[in-house]
C-alpha cells in the first residue's frame, strides 16, 4: 500500500480540509447515503430492544470500572493469555509497537502478511512500517482492500470505504486486479475480491489482527466481523499477531453478554454480525477431535500510545470507553457533510474529534474539538454513553489554555465562556436548554485558525439545513444573551 | 538489550496506568466493583418453546439462511434432501458427528450420491476442494439468529466450517436459548475453547451499504432444527 496514512501531525486543520471536502459533491452524496442506511437499520434493531437503556448503562459501567482498575485487568489478561500459550508484548508508543510487529513478522519467516481491518494498526501506521521493512501487507476486509488498491485513506471506523460508490470501486478493481470485463453489480465486485484474496488466505503464513475485546478472566481475544476474512486470518496462518490498545480489556467473559448486544446493533444495525471469533492462546489440541485448530504461534501487542495520558485526565478519561462502533459518526451532522478525511486522522467524526487530539497529547489536531455543532446527537446514540459534547468542551478549554500559556489574559473571555459551556454539559437540564439554543450558543466560541479565518461561524451556517431536519423542541423564549446574563445574575 | 527494553516497556506502561489512577488496584476492591455493576437488562427470555423456535427460524431467515425442522429418522432424510438441493458432491464432516444424522445408506463414504470426507486434519487446500461442511452446534440464540460452534467433537476445527462454500448446521431444540445473556451463561464453563458465533452466511455491506452474501466464508447456510 502506498496511500499515505492519515497523520494528524501533517494534516491540514479541519476547517481547511472540510472546505475542500464540501466541494466534492459525489463524496458527500456517497457519505450521506451510507450513513442514512446504517442509521435507519440501527434505529430499527435498537427499537426492538426493550432494555436498550439498561444495556447502555451496564455498558457504561463496565467500561468505567475497567478503566478504574486497568492495571489489575491488564496483568490478569497477560497472565491468562500467557498460560494459554500466547506471548504478550508491551509497547509504550506507536514506534515501539511498529518495531515489535515488524520484528515478529520477520521472525515468522514471512515477507507477506494478511491483515484484518484494525483501527489500531491504522493509528500506528503499521502498513508503511511493514513496507519499509520489505514486508507486503494484504488488507483482507473488502473496504480496506478497496482503500489499499485505490491508494486511498479510510473515512469511517466501521465502513472505511463508504465514501466510494460502486462505479468508483469497479474502476479500482478493474485496474488493480486486471479484470477489464468486471461487472458493476455489488455481487460482481465481492466475487472479484473473494477470488483475489482466496489465494492469499491459503498461502500467506502470517497474519496481523486488531482486537475488539481482550478478556482478562480467560486471556481470550474477541474479534467481531462480517465477511469471514477475519476468521480466515485468525484460523489459517501459522503465526497470528494481534495488536490492541490497552483500553480494549474487558473484565470477564460474562461481560461479552452486554458488549455483543450493544456493538453489532450500534455499528452495522444488525442483531448480531455474521461472525464473532473468541480464541484463547493457541489450541493445545487437548479437546474435541484432537486436531490442532488455528495458529501455532500467537502474540498480543498491548499498546499504550498516549492512552495513559487520556486516563490521567479526569474529564477526558471517558473517551477510552469507546468500543469503536461508529454510531456517533453516522449521527453527526458535521461528519455527514464533510466525510471522514477532513478530520486528518483515522478516527473521524465525533469520536475522532475527541480521541485524535488526545492521542496527540493535544499538540496536533487542535482544531478538531471545534469540528462539532454540539448538538448532542452523538451522545444519544453512543452505546456506552460517552458524553462527547462534554469532552469536546473540556478539550476546547485545554486548547485555549495550551495556546495562551505565556500570553496570559489574552483569551480570558473565551476561556470563561468555555468554562461555562463545560458546566452546561455536565447538567442534563442545562444541556437540553443549551441544545435548544444550539446555533446561538456557539457564537462566543468562534475562534480564528492559523490562517486567520473565523470558521466556527460558517459551520452553523452550513448546518442550517440540519436544524430544519431535526426537531427543535420549541422556539427559544429568550435570546442566548438574555439567558446568559440572567444566569450570571442568578448565580446558578 | 532487547529483553531489557521489553521489560522496561511493561513496567513503564503499568507505571503510567497506576500514576493515572492514583495507585495499584487492590483485588478485593476490583471484585467488589465488578459485582456492583448495575445489570438491569433482560437476562432470561419469556417465550414458550414453540415461540422460541419460531423466533430463531425467523431471525435465521432474515439473515438468508434456510431453516427446516426434523425429528428422529427424518433428520438424515432432511440432510439428504438439502444436499441434493444444493448440488453438493463432496461434504466434509468433523470427527464425532452423530451417525444418526447421516442419511441412511450414505455411510461409508461415497455409498450414496454424496461423498463424505471426515476431517482428520485436512489442509486448507483440501478444504477448499470440498463443496460443503456439516456440523452440530453448542447452542443457538433465538433473538439474534446465531448459532455457536466450539472446538469439540461434532463441531470440528474452525477452518473446516470456514473454507468450504456451503455450511449445513444441525441444532437441537433443547440447545436453543432466547437471549445473549443466557447463551453466555451456558458458555462460561467452556470459555477457554475456540468459539465462533455464526449469524447467517458471510456478508458485507461495504459497497453502497447493499448486503452481499458470501465474501470469504460460506456463501450459503442451511439449518436443520431437531425437534
Ligand atoms: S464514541 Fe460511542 S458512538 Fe462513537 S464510536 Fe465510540 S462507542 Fe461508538
Amino acid at each position: 500500500m502506498s496511500g499515505v496514512g492519515l497523520d494528524p501531525k501533517t494534516a491540514p486543520t479541519f476547517p481547511m480540509a472540510a472546505k475542500a471536502m464540501l466541494g466534492d459533491t459525489q463524496l458527500r452524496k456517497n457519505v450521506r447515503h451510507a450513513t442514512d442506511v446504517i442509521q435507519e437499520k440501527r434505529a430499527r434493531v435498537v427499537g426492538e430492544m426493550p432494555d436498550w437503556q439498561e444495556l447502555r448503562e451496564a455498558g457504561r459501567q463496565i467500561r468505567r470500572h475497567t478503566m478504574e482498575y486497568l492495571d489489575f485487568y491488564l496483568e490478569e489478561f497477560e497472565a491468562n493469555c500467557t498460560r494459554a500459550g500466547g506471548v504478550v508484548h508491551w509497547a509504550r508508543d506507536a514506534e515501539e509497537a511498529r518495531g515489535i510487529v515488524v520484528g515478529l513478522v520477520k521472525a515468522s519467516g514471512s515477507d507477506q502478511v494478511i491483515k484484518i481491518k484494525s483501527m489500531t494498526t491504522e493509528e500506528i501506521q503499521l502498513n508503511s512500517a511493514l513496507e519499509a521493512a520489505g514486508i507486503h501487507p494484504y488488507e483482507t476486509d473488502l473496504a480496506e482492500l478497496i482503500i489499499q488498491l485505490g491508494e486511498d485513506r479510510p473515512s469511517h471506523i466501521v465502513v472505511p470505504a463508504l465514501h466510494k460508490n460502486r462505479q468508483q470501486i469497479r474502476e479500482i478493481f478493474q485496474r488493480e486486479m486486471k479484470l477489464p470485463e468486471l461487472g458493476e453489480r455489488p455481487q460482481d465486485l465481492a466475487d472479484a475480491a473473494r477470488m483475489f484474496l482466496r489465494e492469499k488466505f491459503l498461502r500467506v503464513k502470517t497474519a496481523v489482527s486488531g482486537a475488539n475485546f481482550l478478556i482478562a478472566e480467560t486471556g481470550g481475544v474477541c474479534v467481531v466481523e462480517s465477511e469471514g476474512n477475519g476468521r480466515m486470518c485468525l484460523t489459517l496462518p501459522e503465526t497470528l499477531i494481534t495488536i490492541a490498545g490497552i483500553d480494549k480489556v474487558l473484565p470477564r467473559f460474562q461481560d461479552l453478554e452486554v458488549m455483543l448486544q450493544l456493538l453489532p446493533r450500534s455499528a452495522t444495525g444488525e442483531r448480531m454480525n455474521p461472525y464473532n471469533s473468541i480464541w484463547t492462546g493457541v489450541d493445545a489440541a487437548s479437546s474435541g477431535d484432537g486436531l490442532r485448530d488455528g495458529p501455532r504461534v500467537f502474540h498480543v501487542v498491548l499498546t499504550d500510545n498516549a492512552r495513559t495520558e487520556i486516563l490521567a485526565d479526569e474529564e477526558g478519561r471517558q473517551t477510552l470507553n469507546c468500543i469503536r462502533c461508529g454510531a456517533c459518526q453516522n449521527a453527526c451532522p458535521v461528519y455527514r457533510q464533510t466525510g471522514g478525511h477532513a478530520y486528518g486522522s483515522v478516527y473521524a467524526g465525533p469520536i475522532g474529534a475527541i480521541l485524535t487530539p488526545q492521542l496527540q497529547e493535544m499538540h496536533h489536531a487542535q482544531s478538531l474539538p471545534y469540528a462539532s455543532s454540539l448538538c448532542g446527537a452523538c451522545y444519544e446514540v453512543c452505546p456506552v454513553k460517552i458524553n462527547i459534547p462534554e469532552v469536546l468542551i473540556h478539550l476546547r478549554n485545554k486548547v485555549v489554555k495550551q495556546n495562551t500559556a505565556g500570553v496570559a489574559g489574552l483569551f480570558d473571555v473565551e476561556a470563561g465562556a468555555m468554562k461555562a459551556m463545560a458546566m452546561i454539559f455536565r447538567s442534563e437540564r442545562r444541556f437540553r436548554a443549551a441544545q435548544r439554543l444550539g446555533r446561538v450558543a456557539e457564537r462566543p466560541l468562534v475562534r480564528r485558525d492559523g490562517q486567520g479565518e473565523g470558521w466556527i461561524g460558517w459551520l452553523p451556517g452550513l448546518l442550517g439545513g440540519w436544524t430544519q431536519a431535526r426537531d427543535l423542541e420549541e422556539m427559544p423564549k429568550e435570546t442566548f444573551r438574555d439567558w446568559w446574563e440572567r444566569r450570571g445574575r442568578d448565580g446558578n | 538489550m532487547a529483553t531489557d527494553m521489553v521489560t522496561n516497556s511493561r513496567a513503564e506502561v503499568l507505571r503510567r496506568v497506576r500514576a493515572a489512577r492514583g495507585g495499584t488496584s487492590d483485588g478485593v476492591a476490583v471484585r467488589a466493583g465488578w459485582d456492583g455493576i448495575a445489570r438491569e437488562y433482560r437476562r432470561k427470555g419469556t417465550r414458550e418453546r414453540e415461540g422460541l423456535l419460531a423466533l430463531l427460524e425467523d431471525r435465521l431467515r432474515d439473515y438468508d439462511a434456510r431453516v427446516v425442522r426434523a425429528a428422529g429418522e427424518g433428520v438424515g432424510q432432511s440432510v439428504a434432501k438439502r444436499l441434493v438441493e444444493r448440488g453438493v458432491r463432496r461434504m466434509v464432516v468433523p470427527v464425532g458427528l452423530p451417525v444418526e444424522w447421516m442419511p441412511v445408506g450414505w455411510l461409508p463414504a461415497s455409498a450414496g450420491e454424496v461423498e463424505f470426507v471426515v476431517d482428520e486434519g485436512l489442509s486448507s487446500e483440501e478444504l477448499d476442494d470440498v463443496d460443503g461442511v456439516m456440523t452440530g452446534a453448542t447452542l443457538a440464540i433465538a433473538e439474534t439468529g446465531t448459532f455457536v460452534l466450539q472446538n469439540v467433537a461434532g463441531q470440528g476445527r474452525r477452518a473446516a466450517t470456514l473454507v468450504p462454500d456451503y455450511h449445513l448446521c444441525v441444532v437441537r431444540a433443547e440447545d436453543v436459548v432466547e437471549t445473549v445473556p443466557e447463551a453466555m451463561g451456558r458458555l462460561q464453563e467452556t470459555a477457554g475453547l475456540a468459539t465462533t458465533f455464526v449469524s447467517g452466511p458471510s456478508a458485507t455491506a461495504d459497497i453502497e451499504m447493499t448486503r452481499i452474501k458470501g465474501v470469504h466464508g460460506p456463501r450459503s447456510l442451511d439449518v436443520i432444527l431437531i425437534v
